[in-house]
C-alpha cells in the first residue's frame, strides 16, 4: 500500500547526534578482572570502603549468569572485550571551565548543551559526562548557597565520603541483578546530588551522558537524595555516535526520598540506535530504583526512550513511608530493528501507598515494543492503589507490540487497576487529516504526539518541548 | 439564470472517470461539470459508487483511476496528493467522521485552517486569533466551546460529528464542498442546523456536491441538478424535480430506465 511505504520512509530520519570527538583518551586494557577494578578506584583514588565494595559486587558477578527471560536474542557480549574506563586526557585538577579542553566544550555545544559561562542554559544546571568522566558542572556556587550538592560521583566520593558509604547501593544491592553487580564492580563516574532539608532546589539538575569512544562501556551511577521536605527535579538526556559495534551502557540510578520529600527524574534517552539492518547501537542496560522512605514522600519516573538497539529497564519505586507516592510515565519509540523492553515496579510496602503508571509505547518498521512492568502489595500495604495504563501504537504492519503486566497482592485491603489498548494509525486516520490540508508527516507527527499527550504533560516544561521535537525528528524525514 | 452561470469557468469537472480498488472496477465512467454557485446532488443506492466518487475527488489512496480526468478550476488534479487538493480548495464532509484521540479538535482546526490561509496567501493564525474565528463559526453549527477542548471526533454523537464537519467546511471556506451523506443519522433539528450551515457558506463563488439518499436534505437546500448513479455509472441527470419523483417511485423506477436504455 502506498501509505504504508510512506510511513516507513517518515520514521527513517538520520541519527543527529552520531559525529565522534576526535580527542586524546586516557583508557585503560580492555578486559575485566580483580586488577582492572583495583586500577579504576586507584585512578579515583578511592577510600578502601569502596575498593571493597566494587570488589565485592565483582565476586557476586561472576557467580551470576547474564539474564535472558526477557527473550531480546542480542548476541554475546564479550566483557573481556571491553574496556572499563576512558577518559578524555585534561590537566589533573581543573579548577575553572576555562581549563576544560574546548573540543569538550564544542562538542557538548554541538549536542545543544552548551557549558560555558556565556552560553550555559540559564535555568538547568547541567553535569557533563564524557565516556567515564565528569566533564564540568555548572551553577554549583549559585546551588551551594542552598546548600544543594551537585557534583559528579567521583567528587562526591572525595568530599561527601559519610553520604556515599550510607546511602550507595541501598535502594539497588550490588547483588540486585547481573547488570547493577557489573555496575557496581566497575561503575565509573555519574552525577550525585544532595537536597537538604526543608529545600527546594532553585533550578532543574541536569546531567547529559555522552559516549565517544566505540570499544568503551558506560557504567555510569547517580545518587540522588533528598531529606525531609525536599524537592527536586532532575533531568537526564543520552547521545552516543554511530559505531558499527555495540556499546554497553549499564548504569545504575538509585533515588531516596525522606518524609515529605520529593524527587522528580526525567530521562530523554536517545543512543544511537543502530542502522536500518540492525547493525550497531546501544545495549541499554539500566536499573533505576527509587526509595520512598519517608511518609508522604514521592517519586515521579517520566522517561521518553526513542535510542539505543536495545532498551532493557524498568524504574522502579519502593513505597515504604506511609501515603508515599510513586509514579512511572513512559514513552518508548522504537523503530527498524529496535528492541525496548521497559516498564516500572511498583512495590507497594507501606500503607495507603499510591502509584501511577502510564506508558505509551509507539513502534514502527520492525521493532518490538514491550511495556513490562510489575505491581505488589505486601502485606501491610493496607489501603494502597494502584492505577495503571499501557497502550501501544503500531506503525506500519511488521513492528510489534507487548504488555505483561505482573500482579501479585498480598493485601486484600488495596486496589489495582489496569487498562490496556492497542491501535494502529490508520490509513483512514492519515486521509482525513490530509483531506483537511495537513502534510502526511505532520499528520503522523500529530497523531503521535497526541498519543503520547498524558506522558508529555508530566514532563518539565524545557524537556516537553524537547521531546515533542525528538518524537517528531524521528517521524519526520523533512523537519531538522 | 444557469445559462448566465455559465458564462464563468467550471469550478470542478470530472470527465468520463472510471477508478478501481484491488482490481475491482466500482467507477465506470462518470462525467460531472459544476459550475460556481450550483449545487448538485448524487442520488442511488448503496453500493452504486456514489461514496467512491467523493473521495477519489479528495485522493483518497485506495483508489485508483484507470480512465478519465479530474480537473479543478482548469487544471488536471489526478495526480494530487489528498492534502494539496484541500489546501487548494477541495472539501469532502465524511459520511462517517473519524476519530484521532489525542489530538485536540482545537489544534486540528488550526492547524487544518492554517495550512488552506497558507496556500491563498493568507496570514497564519495564532491560538488566540484562531479561537476568535473558530468562535464566530462555531455559531454556524450551534456547537459550544466544549467541542474545542475535546479530542477530534472521540466520543462525539452522530450529529455532533457531522456538525463538526460543517465547522470545519466553514474555516475551510473551499471553493467546492462533496458532503457525503452529511444527512444520515441526523434528527429533524441536527438536520435543520446542518443544512442552514450549508446554506450560509454557499456563495455565487462557490460549488456544492450532496449525496444523500433522503429528499428530506434537499427539501431545505434545493439543488440545480440531481444525478442518479447506479453501477458506477450516472444514468439520469435532472432538475430537483427528479429527486421527488425518486422518492415517489424508488430506485426501481431507475432500475426500468438502465433496462430501457
Amino acid at each position: 500500500m502506498v501509505n504504508e511505504n510512506l510511513v516507513k520512509d517518515v520514521v527513517k530520519e538520520p541519527y543527529k547526534y552520531g559525529f565522534v570527538t576526535d580527542i586524546e583518551t586516557e583508557k585503560i586494557a580492555k578486559g575485566l578482572n580483580e586488577d582492572i577494578i583495583r586500577l579504576i578506584s586507584q585512578k579515583k583514588e578511592e577510600p578502601k570502603y569502596l575498593l571493597d565494595f566494587r570488589l565485592k559486587a565483582f565476586k557476586k558477578w561472576q557467580k551470576m549468569k547474564e539474564p535472558d527471560w526477557a527473550g531480546l536474542g542480542y548476541k554475546q557480549i564479550d566483557y573481556q572485550d571491553i574496556i572499563y574506563y576512558s577518559a578524555p586526557k585534561q590537566k589533573e585538577k581543573i579548577s575553572s571551565l576555562d581549563e576544560v579542553d574546548p573540543k569538550l566544550l564544542e562538542t557538548f555545544d554541538k549536542l545543544g548543551i552548551p557549558l560555558t559561562e556565556q552560553k550555559k542554559l540559564t535555568n538547568v544546571a547541567v553535569d557533563a559526562v564524557f565516556d567515564s568522566v565528569s566533564i564540568a558542572t555548572t551553577f554549583r556556587e549559585e546551588l551551594a548557597e542552598h546548600g544543594v550538592i551537585f557534583c559528579s560521583i567521583s567528587e562526591a566520593v572525595k568530599n561527601h565520603s559519610d553520604l556515599i558509604e550510607k546511602y550507595l547501593g541501598t535502594v539497588v544491592p550490588a547483588s540486585d541483578n547481573y547488570f547493577a553487580a557489573l555496575n557496581s564492580a566497575v561503575f565509573s563516574d555519574g552525577s550525585f546530588v544532595y537536597i537538604p532539608k526543608g529545600v527546594t532546589c532553585p533550578m532543574d539538575l541536569s546531567s547529559y551522558f555522552r559516549i565517544n569512544s566505540g570499544d568503551s562501556g558506560q557504567f555510569e551511577r547517580t545518587l540522588i537524595i533528598a531529606e525531609e521536605s525536599s524537592s527536586v527535579s532532575y533531568l537526564e538526556g543520552c547521545t552516543a555516535p554511530m559505531f558499527d559495534t555495540n556499546t554497553l551502557h549499564a548504569a545504575v540510578v538509585e533515588l531516596i526520598a525522606l518524609d515529605d520529600a520529593s524527587i522528580k527524574y526525567s530521562t530523554v534517552q536517545n543512543w544511537y540506535a543502530g542502522d536500518e539492518e540492525g547493525v550497531g547501537g546501544i545495549f541499554n542496560f539500566v536499573t533505576k530504583r527509587g526509595k520512598c522512605l519517608g511518609k508522604r514522600s514521592k517519586i515521579s519516573w517520566s522517561q521518553v526512550e526513542t535510542g539505543s538497539a536495545i532498551t532493557w529497564k524498568y524504574p522502579s519505586c519502593l513505597l515504604l513511608g506511609e501515603e508515599s507516592v510513586g509514579e512511572f510515565y513512559s514513552v518508548a519509540l522504537t523503530n527498524n530493528l529496535q528492541k525496548a523492553d521497559t516498564g516500572t515496579k511498583m512495590v507497594h510496602i507501606g500503607p495507603k501507598t499510591k502509584s501511577t503508571i502510564v506508558s505509551k509505547g509507539i513502534s514502527a518498521g520492525n521493532s518490538i515494543n514491550s511495556y513490562r512492568g510489575l505491581v505488589k502489595m505486601g502485606t501491610k500495604a493496607a489501603g494502597s492503589r494502584n492505577y495503571s495504563q499501557c497502550d501501544s501504537m503500531l506503525i506500519g504492519d511488521q513492528a510489534s507490540a507487548n504488555t505483561f503486566p505482573y500482579i501479585k497482592s498480598q493485601q486484600p485491603n488495596s486496589e489495582i487497576e489496569h487498562e490496556a489498548s492497542t491501535c494502529r494509525i490508520s490509513e483512514d486516520q492519515l486521509f482525513y487529516l490530509q483531506s483537511r490540508g495537513i502534510e502526511f508527516e505532520e499528520a503522523v507527527s500529530m497523531m503521535v504526539s497526541g498519543f503520547c499527550r498524558d506522558v508529555f504533560n508530566q514532563l518539565p516544561l524545557e524537556f516537553a518541548a524537547e521531546a515533542d521535537k525528538l518524537l517528531a525528528l524521528k517521524l519526520e524525514g523533512s523537519v531538522g | 439564470m444557469q445559462s448566465k452561470m455559465k458564462e464563468s469557468d467550471p469550478i470542478l469537472e470530472v470527465e468520463n472517470l472510471s477508478a478501481s480498488t484491488d482490481n475491482l472496477p466500482i467507477l465506470k465512467g462518470v462525467s460531472i461539470t459544476v459550475y460556481p454557485g450550483e449545487i448538485h446532488a448524487i442520488m442511488g443506492r448503496n453500493g452504486c459508487g456514489k461514496s467512491t466518487l467523493s473521495k477519489i475527488i479528495a485522493g483518497h489512496p485506495s483508489y485508483n483511476i484507470t480512465n478519465g480526468d479530474i480537473k479543478f478550476l482548469g487544471e488536471n488534479i489526478n495526480s494530487l496528493e489528498p492534502e494539496e487538493r484541500a489546501q487548494s480548495g477541495i472539501f469532502l464532509g465524511f459520511q462517517y467522521p473519524i476519530e484521532i484521540p489525542g489530538v485536540s479538535n482545537l489544534e486540528f482546526l488550526r492547524v487544518s485552517t492554517n495550512a488552506r490561509r497558507k496556500f491563498l496567501n493568507k496570514e497564519e493564525l495564532d491560538t488566540f486569533d484562531f479561537e476568535e474565528l473558530v468562535k464566530e463559526k462555531l455559531e454556524l453549527v450551534k456547537m459550544d466551546n466544549a467541542f474545542l477542548s475535546r479530542s477530534v471526533n472521540q466520543g462525539f454523537s452522530g450529529g455532533e460529528k457531522k456538525r463538526n464537519e460543517i465547522l470545519q467546511m466553514a474555516l475551510l471556506e473551499p471553493k467546492i464542498a462533496i458532503l457525503d451523506e452529511t444527512d444520515s443519522g441526523l434528527d429533524i433539528d441536527a438536520l435543520r442546523i446542518v443544512a442552514s450551515g450549508i446554506k450560509k457558506i454557499a456563495n455565487t463563488q462557490t460549488g456544492i456536491i450532496l449525496i444523500t439518499h433522503y429528499q428530506r436534505l434537499l427539501d431545505e437546500i434545493k439543488p440545480n441538478y440531481v444525478h442518479v448513479m447506479s453501477d458506477g455509472k450516472i444514468i439520469k441527470t435532472g432538475g430537483s424535480d427528479l429527486a421527488l419523483e425518486l422518492e415517489k417511485k424508488g430506485y426501481e423506477w431507475t432500475d426500468n430506465y438502465i433496462k430501457q436504455s
